[in-house]
């Protein structure tokens, strides 16, 4: 599938209508092109180009600038984990050390079920929840390892699941 | 004590449409409607309300530089907050969404804006669609499109989404992004405000989310009975955010003027454990860092006071370190942070974070010498004052405030350097070794 297929057009007219320029679409279409492609492949840099009227190499540099943008496949659960000053200060650079241990991956690394990609980030606003992370840029607050491993196993037996 | 902006403490549903209206909600837009523009400019300036963002420049009269007579006009609502220990922005835009949408419409209609753009930092995904929802409401009722309310104005509200950049927060770099470019700041002159400065280079109102929820509350009950709340020159709430070592972390909205020591002791329940509290960092990683003396304790939060005791109000970030902290591990941290988010236009900045961050790993290693404390406070002094943007200033901050207050905590390591040069890889904990 492209970002020409129906499903999307609606949500490209959406980010069109929003912006007196074409190229202030860029953003939310590089989302749409993250969401097909599960990163932002050359093909969907491609699109996202030719839909804003830009070129591509100009889209590829916004694409780098911002680290929401992913520059290659991730796993299909992406965990940025806070270990910034605030959550630190809480255990977050332990939890971070054992989520990895848990997952048996270093920083940046996806596990080889293609399941679990993990990295640390800066502050992400929820420094009163500690330890904390953002799963696929949906929040998972006041965390420890128990949590984790329960979360870790659903999402693993969701998966095996699935492939039966 | 009632909440005039986290007012989803008091009424849970006020995020709801109905709810907010049945409990006042609009009431002020339309009264904003019915008066000139200017006068609510005016309004504004009479409460004496500053900028929540960080920068704490006077809202009435920001809104008071849009010349009237450009055709095109815009708000954009800065929704980035990514400063570390900052996370007011968010509660209430998830508690509280249609007082923001208020306040952007006052704005709006104040300096005539042709369209309000939300900008909110790419992590808070779901709160900007549910914004979408907050908004679609507003428009439904008739408070946002063509002819609102009878009066020949139109104004539309959107919500964007950034994408991880911290620097997209300072507004010029902000405006960038919007227009789909390089989140990078702008060469000043022209500002915002100004013809050429603003989003499509037409002027434009930049203010951060929790200012613009303070309007509908001072169009509603007038200036003079906001200016009762605060100090004189601090005037109204102010939302805390207390992080780091303390019992209960958490956003507390306050007058401000209150004291460091009733808001970390008497609301946050002070340090857990019955340790010592050692140090405060109260207006996020960019701000100077002070030790938590009693007469830095006995401050009160205001933007005048902080000033007299080094530091500064800043977006009111308030970081609490506990006597177990070493200050030098702070400082290391927090440079990663600026060093990852310099977004490189200009030198200083860029190779500045650099190599304070190289020569930090080193001291943390326990391989650094006397010299690189002064290595390091010489290279954040030459950053200061010097760049496009305040954010080679925030990053030399964390240094030169570090070793200014706390040179026992540099000391040790390099003394234990000293001692014994075998390289240690990794520091542990929080905890000083
Ligand atoms: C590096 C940097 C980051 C900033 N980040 C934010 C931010 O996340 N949110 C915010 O409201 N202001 C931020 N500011 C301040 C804005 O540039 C600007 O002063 C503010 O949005 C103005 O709104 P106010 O007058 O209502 O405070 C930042 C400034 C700098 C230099
Ligand atoms: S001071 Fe740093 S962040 Fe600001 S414009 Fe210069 S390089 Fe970019
Ligand atoms: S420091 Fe982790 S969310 Fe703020």
């Amino acid at each position: 599938m492209t970002l020409s297929d129906k499903k999307y057009a609606q949500r490209i007219q959406a980010a069109f209508a929003k912006y007196p320029d074409k190229r202030s679409a860029v953003m939310p279409l590089l989302y749409l092109a993250q969401e097909e492609y599960g990163w932002v492949s050359p093909e969907g840099i491609q699109e996202v180009a030719a839909l804003c009227d830009m070129d591509p190499t100009q889209v590829q540099s916004i694409a780098g600038f911002y680290t929401m943008y992913s520059e290659k496949p991730k796993g299909k659960y992406w965990l940025q984990v806070c270990t910034d000053l605030a959550c630190a200060l809480r255990g977050a650079d332990e939890f971070y050390e054992q989520l990895k241990a848990e997952l048996g991956v270093d920083d940046g690394g996806t596990t080889e079920d293609g399941l679990f990609t993990v990295e640390h980030v800066m502050c992400l606003a929820a420094c009163d929840k500690a330890p904390m992370l953002q799963c696929n840029f949906h929040f998972m607050e006041n965390l420890d390892m128990d949590k984790m491993r329960a979360w870790i196993a659903e999402k693993r037996a969701e998966a095996a699941k699935a492939k039966k | 004590m009632t909440h005039i902006l986290l007012r989803g403490r008091d009424i849970p549903d006020i995020w709801k449409f109905d709810v907010y209206v049945k409990n006042g909600g609009y009431e002020a837009f339309k009264k904003a409607l019915g008066m000139e523009p200017k006068a609510v400019i005016d309004e504004v300036k009479a409460s004496n309300l500053r900028g929540r963002g960080g920068a704490g420049f006077p809202t009435g009269l920001k809104w008071s530089f849009i010349p009237q007579s450009e055709p095109v006009k815009y708000v954009a609502v800065n929704a980035d907050e990514s400063e570390t220990g900052t996370f007011k922005d968010r509660e209430i835009m998830e508690t509280n969404p249609h007082q923001l949408i208020e306040g952007a419409l006052i704005c709006a209609w104040a300096i005539q804006a042709k369209a309000v753009y939300i900008y909110l930092r790419g992590e808070f995904w779901d709160l900007a669609h549910e914004l979408d929802k907050r908004i679609e409401e507003a428009r439904q009722a008739g408070f946002i499109g063509q002819d609102i309310q009878g009066t020949g104005w139109s104004c539309e509200v959107y919500t964007h989404l950034g994408a991880g950049a911290y620097i997209c927060g300072e507004e010029s770099a902000l405006l960038n992004s919007l227009e789909g470019k390089l989140g990078q700041p702008r060469v000043r002159p022209p500002f915002p405000a100004q013809k050429g400065g603003g989003l499509y280079g037409e002027p434009t109102v930049v203010n951060n989310v929790e200012t613009l929820t303070n309007v509908p509350w001072i169009i509603a009950n007038g200036a003079d009975a906001y200016k009762k709340i605060g100090t004189e020159q601090s005037a109204g709430p102010k939302i805390f955010c207390v992080s780091g070592h303390v019992v209960k972390p958490g956003n507390y909205e306050l007058p401000l003027g209150i004291t460091l020591r009733e808001l970390l002791y008497d609301h946050a329940g002070g340090v857990p454990d019955g340790k010592a509290m050692k140090a405060i960092l109260p207006s996020g990683g960019s701000g100077p860092i002070i030790p938590a003396t009693n007469a830095v304790l006995d401050t009160p939060l205001t933007y005048e006071d902080l000033g007299k005791i080094g530091s500064i109000l800043g977006s009111a970030s308030i970081i609490v370190m506990d006597e177990t902290v070493d200050i030098t591990w702070v400082a290391a941290k927090v440079t990663k942070f600026f060093k990852h988010e310099s977004c490189g236009k200009c030198t200083p900045c860029r190779e500045g974070t650099y190599w304070l961050d190289k020569v930090l790993d080193r001291i943390m290693a326990g391989q650094a010498r006397l010299s690189d404390i002064e290595l390091i406070d010489n290279i954040a002094k030459n950053m200061q004052g010097v760049t496009l943007c305040a954010l080679g200033d925030f990053a030399a901050n964390p240094i030169i405030y570090t070793i200014k207050n706390f040179r026992d905590d540099f000391m040790q390591h390099v003394q234990k350097a000293e001692a014994k040069p075998a390289p240690k890889t990794r520091q542990a904990a929080p905890a000083g070794d």
